[in-house]
């Protein structure tokens, strides 16, 4: 039988906080600006996507304290147990000196109406703390999360790349304290099940992916939480309440990214950020898409077994999962089962998933040698943005010829969904410019894309068209890509 | 006494950071959501129409005031003087739609909560039954519907347009679309209401208006203008959409407050902001313009139609400024521009960053890219053809003669710093040889004029004192949304009393203070304010010097100011003491301050007059990489000049224009406003609204202020304004864009892309290249 506890522990800057109470639907920055008036914390969209309320949270991932910059207002105070959260309000006394981070803002003249700054400050913290000489490129990354309507940037991105100018890492204190930190955190986790309040205020940390599995089989009605960076939204705009919430994320047994006969094997718990490295190694062409999917603070908390579970015609990694030939394991009390991940979406809002039961991890295989992989991300701004289309291809030449192609899109149906007829148009092939031309006007078998307001069906249709010819030039090494890269 | 005074220099034109920097960058710089709340604060929150257009068959508000934490619901009902908040009195926006709803997000009641959260999930158990009526959203729809106009038109004219157009060897007849922009500041609109004795009421709102606010606080509640106190420290930014668009928060919160007689606080979520206020209008432009062989334009008619939305609110003077533009730098021998402010069911719009003055200037933009490309030529020589001239060729359609022009040596310093030609004839060779990317170039100018057209809001006040330590109090009538402009009027303040800027106490704007005032808008707040501050410190000055010359025993004229203090005679006194002695001595160190622009005049039934003090100019060059396979782009350099005259504050100014410059260009390329076949605005929050992110800012960005440059008039410290003239200048990517998408038809045909550019929008202008259509 799992221990239960029935207190949410975590540290606030240089507090502890112990909370017997909580609403399921209390997000962090509502907790901080209204329970606990700290309000440097700014609201600006309530929906992950300015960054105004930015602060970090330091976790324990293998035993390694990480502090990653989050959105304070779709993370709900239920899902911090065992963290330290970190907000603008810890970085400089009000008599003192400034951090470095402040006093380089300053300085460069990087706040005008100054609503925005603070979730600037702590972004650039978060990345400072990584990469105390940053490039342009490291800032711009740093701050795809972070919308300031003033200044243009510049001098923002002037501040990021001087504040080792201000000040050493090694003297910054969450940085001295770090050993301190990780032991308080590391007594904190004790391995229990965390169970708070009732009903509609129901929370449910599960202690491991078995005790998930035994809580979810018994309340399969509870709503599944990892990231939030959509539940956040059903709170946040929709008002929905989603008690019993099961906050999934920090299931260390989710965690895993392992690689095994060839594939690899991520746990549905692994965030985009976590994932990145392994992900980048092993598909290197996924390094430029997996830089554009959210940004910075929705990569830190959204993972990837919930972009799957999710079921959105929008995601971004069904396309390049499903090209590569992915599956998931879903679990139910003890049983499993693998599916294909194109398998899994049926309809919109509609996915092969029984009540009570979650995905418990994907598996990727490995690019088989010779075969020709991309991803493409077709956004109305490039970073942070939702897709108007997302692509991906998977082709076999051999001797010339279309061996297998696969072909998944996103955007473009109701489901992430494979262009069976359009593959069918290239198998078999000779893999030539002609070959794919004749292959498009088979797209509109594939798909009737909607409009709305990322894109029109009009567009949709030429520029997942265009898609394939972009990817036939880039196979036979004729064609640019748009790069952002900064001198 | 015989103190020497320290060497130092005076503050002023000088970068100095902005006053509250060191307060954002930690979080302790208060918006009107983290003011300490009054103990039992109430929170408001909005019931919104869902129809675009509809008449009210029956509201049942029955669930929403039986809702937990509800204390109560305001309707029309509640309103005891009028229930209208029309900015111009046209008496076209009540504060609750009563039985009539004409756009989606009217509000229809508001819900009074002990929480913001209870009041906010009570307003949407309210039960509203429709009979929907026919509705347009854009100017297509209004045309179609006949032509409905929110407010009077203009029409600006001279010379003889037809004789103009028919002896012009060559024609060019077009249309231009230009999207309109939601203001996206962070932080949205709030305001807190706390009611006083008998009427008095107490305001905290987030305002470009504080007056307004009073006034419409005033005529709602039906009191008294003075028994309405408005206090504003600071916005989370405006950029316009504070000017009048705070006027129903403020007023509902001096409702409720008045009723309950608590304090209630009202700040709407960001989807609800979108969908309730005002934005850019959008502009659908027709033209005809008549040019010679060698591009100069001979005559010039064209339309400028708005989307106005449901009301006028400042649509007629946005329109009127998008004819006062309509002519850019250029020299027309004869020309007619006409407004068509649209009725549309749509939020009203309103002021905005330029203030139409954009629109106006990119349509101008527009026919001069048109007949670059007809003649096979660079849009910047046909731009130089037809700059206006200095002694002749100056007269603008509005009759006011340009006694300032410096737009040829805008360019031409641009063209050299930024080694146009050259990059111009890189560009066209690597277009050659590249097959899916292309790039463009493009230089625009700008040339923007500055005041109020309303002639009589070009007036301010100021309230400085100093106390008897020599620490100086400044109070003026403009307010701060992060432009800068308290630090530059503290610049102004401290460099005439010659102390530094941190002796200066700038304080919230406060209509108890400084009464009357006009918006901080029309880029105009530096110039206004800052002369009236000036105004205050110079009376208080010349009571203080006048105190020296008698307690130092030397005439006046042996009494002269210098950093730290006065000298009279031989004697140095420093500030603090001198201050100390006045008091001691019974001479009073508070002022107000009042300032008027001077030379301006505007008939708008005749179309003649000189509504601008000035012209501030600039230019900017833009270079972009287009993938034609999906329309995606990247700005690969940008280079800006503009001309702020002698800066106060050259990073303040430089942030201006950098800002300036970025919120302009993605207005033009990624800000789309979407409306939906059912009448909703479907962009309404940055997920599916996408204003620039660091990544979007050119890969090399390079601005400058034209050093060179003196604002001819007697503006504050020789300074030009500088908030609106760079955001037109983003129109040089859009002109970019459309270049190297012209480069698949090899150039043959101007693309004539509308905006905003969006990569759906640029890769259907290629595919148009492709197709051979224009």
């Amino acid at each position: 039988m799992t221990e239960i506890r029935t207190q949410l522990r975590f540290i606030l800057n240089d507090r502890d906080v112990v909370l017997d109470e909580i609403s399921a639907t209390r997000t962090l920055l509502d907790y901080l600006r209204l329970d606990r008036r700290m309000t440097g914390s700014k609201e600006g969209c309530a929906e992950g996507d300015c960054g105004a309320c930015t602060v970090l949270v330091g976790r324990l991932r293998g035993g390694e304290l990480r502090y990653e910059s989050i959105n304070a207002c779709i993370c709900f105070v239920g899902s911090l147990d065992a963290t330290h959260v970190v907000t603008v309000e810890h970085l400089s006394a009000a008599s003192g000196p400034l951090h470095p981070v402040q006093q380089a803002m300053v300085d460069h003249h990087g706040s005008q109406c100054g609503f925005c700054t603070p979730g600037i400050v702590m972004s650039l913290y978060g990345m400072w703390m990584q990469t105390p000489d940053p490039s342009v490129n490291d800032i711009e990354v740093a701050l795809q999360g972070n919308l300031c309507r003033c200044t243009g940037y510049a001098p923002i991105v002037k501040a990021g790349r001087s504040i080792s100018a201000y000040g050493k890492v090694v003297a910054d204190p969450l940085v001295a304290e770090r050993q301190s930190i990780t032991a308080r955190l590391a007594a904190l986790r004790d391995g229990r099940r965390i169970e708070l309040g009732t009903g509609k205020d129901r929370i449910i940390v599960p202690a491991s992916a078995d005790d998930l599995a035994d809580i979810y089989a018994a309340n399969p009605t509870g709503t599944l939480v990892a990231g939030a960076t959509d539940v956040g939204l059903w709170v946040t705009k929709f008002m929905r309440d989603i008690g019993p919430m099961i906050y999934i994320a920090d299931v260390a047994d989710l965690h895993g990214i392992a690689e095994l006969d060839g594939a690899l094997r991520i746990g549905a718990a692994v965030t985009y950020s976590e994932a990145q490295a392994a992900i980048v190694a092993r598909y290197p062409q996924l390094k430029e898409f997996w830089s554009r999917i959210g940004g910075q603070q929705v990569r830190n908390a959204g993972t990837i077994g919930a972009n799957i579970a999710n079921g959105s015609p929008i995601g971004d990694t069904p396309p390049p999962l499903i090209a590569l030939g992915a599956s998931i394991v879903l679990r139910k009390g003890d049983a499993r089962r693998e599916v294909r991940l194109e398998d899994f979406f049926i309809a919109y809002g509609k996915q092969d998933r029984q009540p009570g039961e979650f995905v418990e991890g994907v598996i990727v295989p490995a690019l088989p040698e010779g075969e020709q992989f991309a991803a493409y991300k077709i956004s109305k701004r490039r970073d942070e943005d939702i897709s108007s289309v997302c692509a991906a291809f998977r082709v076999k030449v051999e001797d010339g010829k279309v061996a297998s192609a696969v072909i998944a899109y996103g955007g473009m149906a109701a489901t992430p969904k494979r262009a069976r007829a359009v593959e069918a148009a290239l198998i078999g092939k000779p893999w030539t410019s002609a070959t794919v031309e004749a292959a498009l006007p088979v797209y509109e078998v594939d798909y009737q894309p909607l409009t709305d307001m990322r894109a029109s069906a009009e567009y949709r249709l030429l520029v997942a068209q265009n898609l394939l010819r972009r990817f036939f030039l880039e196979t036979t090494g004729a064609a640019e890509r748009l790069t952002r890269e900064v001198a | 006494m015989n103190k020497q005074s320290p060497i130092t220099t005076s503050p002023l034109h000088v970068s100095t950071p902005h006053d509250s920097a060191a307060k954002q960058v930690a979080g302790r710089a208060d918006y009107i959501d983290d003011l300490v709340e009054p103990e039992g604060t109430l929170h408001a929150y909005l019931g919104l129409s869902t129809k675009p257009h509809a008449d009210i068959a029956a509201m049942n508000l029955d669930a929403v005031r039986a809702a937990p934490g509800v204390v109560g619901v305001l309707t029309a009902e509640d309103v005891p003087a009028e229930n209208d908040i029309s900015s111009v009195h046209k008496h076209d926006e009540p504060v609750f739609a009563t039985t009539r709803v004409v756009t989606w997000g009217q509000p229809l009641f508001a819900v009074i909560g002990t929480t913001r959260e209870a009041a906010r999930r009570a307003a949407k158990l309210a039960r509203i039954e429709y009979r929907d009526l026919p509705f347009f959203t854009d100017v297509d729809g209004a045309m179609a519907a006949g032509g409905k106009l929110v407010t009077e038109p203009l029409k600006l004219e001279r010379g003889d347009v037809e004789a103009g157009l028919a002896a012009s060897p060559r024609r060019v007849t077009g249309r231009v679309r230009i999207g309109g922009q939601e203001h996206f500041y962070l932080e949205s609109q709030a305001a807190l209401a706390v009611p006083g004795e008998d009427d008095e009421v107490t305001l905290h709102c987030s305002t470009q208006h504080p007056t307004e606010i009073q006034v419409m606080v005033a005529q709602v509640l039906g009191i008294p203008h003075a028994a309405v106190t408005v206090n504003m420290r600071r916005m989370g930014g405006g950029f316009g959409g504070k000017e009048t668009q705070g006027n129903l928060f403020a007023v509902v919160a001096a409702l409720a407050a008045k009723k309950f007689n608590r304090a209630v606080k009202i700040r709407p979520d960001r989807d609800d902001d979108f969908q309730i206020t005002g934005k850019r209008h959008d502009f659908v432009v027709d033209y005809d313009v008549g040019y010679t062989d060698d591009g100069r334009i001979q005559a010039v008619t064209a339309t400028f139609a708005a989307r106005s939305g449901y009301s006028a609110d400042l649509s007629g003077p946005v329109t009127d400024r998008a004819l006062f533009h309509a002519d850019n730098a250029y020299w027309y021998p004869a020309v007619r521009v006409n407004s068509l402010p649209l009725f549309t069911n749509t939020v009203s719009n309103t002021a905005f960053r330029g203030f139409g003055g954009p629109q106006g200037i990119i349509a101008a933009e527009r026919w001069i890219e048109d007949i670059a490309y007809a003649l096979g030529k660079d849009p910047l020589e046909i731009r130089k053809a037809n700059f206006y001239g200095t002694e002749t060729n100056n007269i603008t359609p509005y009759h006011q003669v340009v006694e300032d022009n410096v737009i040829q040596r805008v360019i031409e310093d641009l063209e050299q710093s930024s080694d146009y030609q050259a990059r111009r004839q890189a560009i066209l060779a690597f277009n050659r040889t590249s097959s899916v990317l292309k790039k463009g170039i493009a230089m625009v100018p700008v040339k923007f004029g500055i005041s109020f057209t309303a002639t009589w809001h070009n007036q301010a006040g100021a309230l400085v004192h100093v106390y008897r330590d020599g620490s100086i109090h400044l109070s003026h009538g403009g307010t701060e949304m992060g432009q800068g402009l308290h630090i530059k009027v503290m610049q102004v303040v401290a460099d005439a009393f010659g102390v530094p800027v941190e002796r200066v106490q700038i304080t919230a704007s406060n209509t108890g203070k400084v009464p009357n005032t006009s918006a901080t808008a029309a880029s105009s707040g530096t110039d206004l304010n800052g002369m009236a501050a000036l105004d205050a410190a110079n009376q208080i000055k010349a009571r203080m010097a006048a105190h020296a010359a008698f307690i130092y025993e030397v005439e006046p004229s042996e009494v002269q100011w210098e950093f730290g203090g006065i000298r009279a005679g031989q004697q140095f006194v420093p500030f603090d003491e001198l201050a100390t002695s006045c008091w001691m001595n019974r001479v009073s160190l508070s002022a107000a301050g009042f300032y008027k622009t001077p030379k301006i005049h505007w008939d708008r039934a005749t179309g003649r007059g000189h509504p601008f003090y000035y012209f501030a100019y600039g230019a900017a060059a833009s270079e972009v990489t287009v993938d034609t396979l999906t329309g995606e782009y990247v700005v690969d350099r940008a280079d800006v000049l503009e001309d702020v005259g002698r800066s106060l504050n050259p990073a303040i100014d430089i942030g201006q224009v950098e800002g300036g410059f970025i919120q302009g260009m993605g207005w033009l390329t990624t800000e789309e406003l979407w409306w939906d076949s059912k009448g909703q605005l479907r962009t309404h929050a940055p997920s599916t609204y996408k204003i620039p992110l660091a990544s979007d800012v050119p890969r090399v960005f390079n601005v400058r202020l034209a050093e060179w440059s003196i604002n001819k008039e007697p503006a504050i410290g020789r300074s030009k304004a500088v908030g609106e003239p760079p955001l037109v200048l983003g129109y040089s990517v859009v002109e970019a864009l459309s270049m190297a998408v012209a480069s698949v038809a090899d150039y043959r045909v101007a693309p004539r892309l509308d905006m905003p550019a969006t990569p759906e929008r640029v890769l259907l202008a290629v595919e148009r290249m492709r197709k051979g259509l224009q």
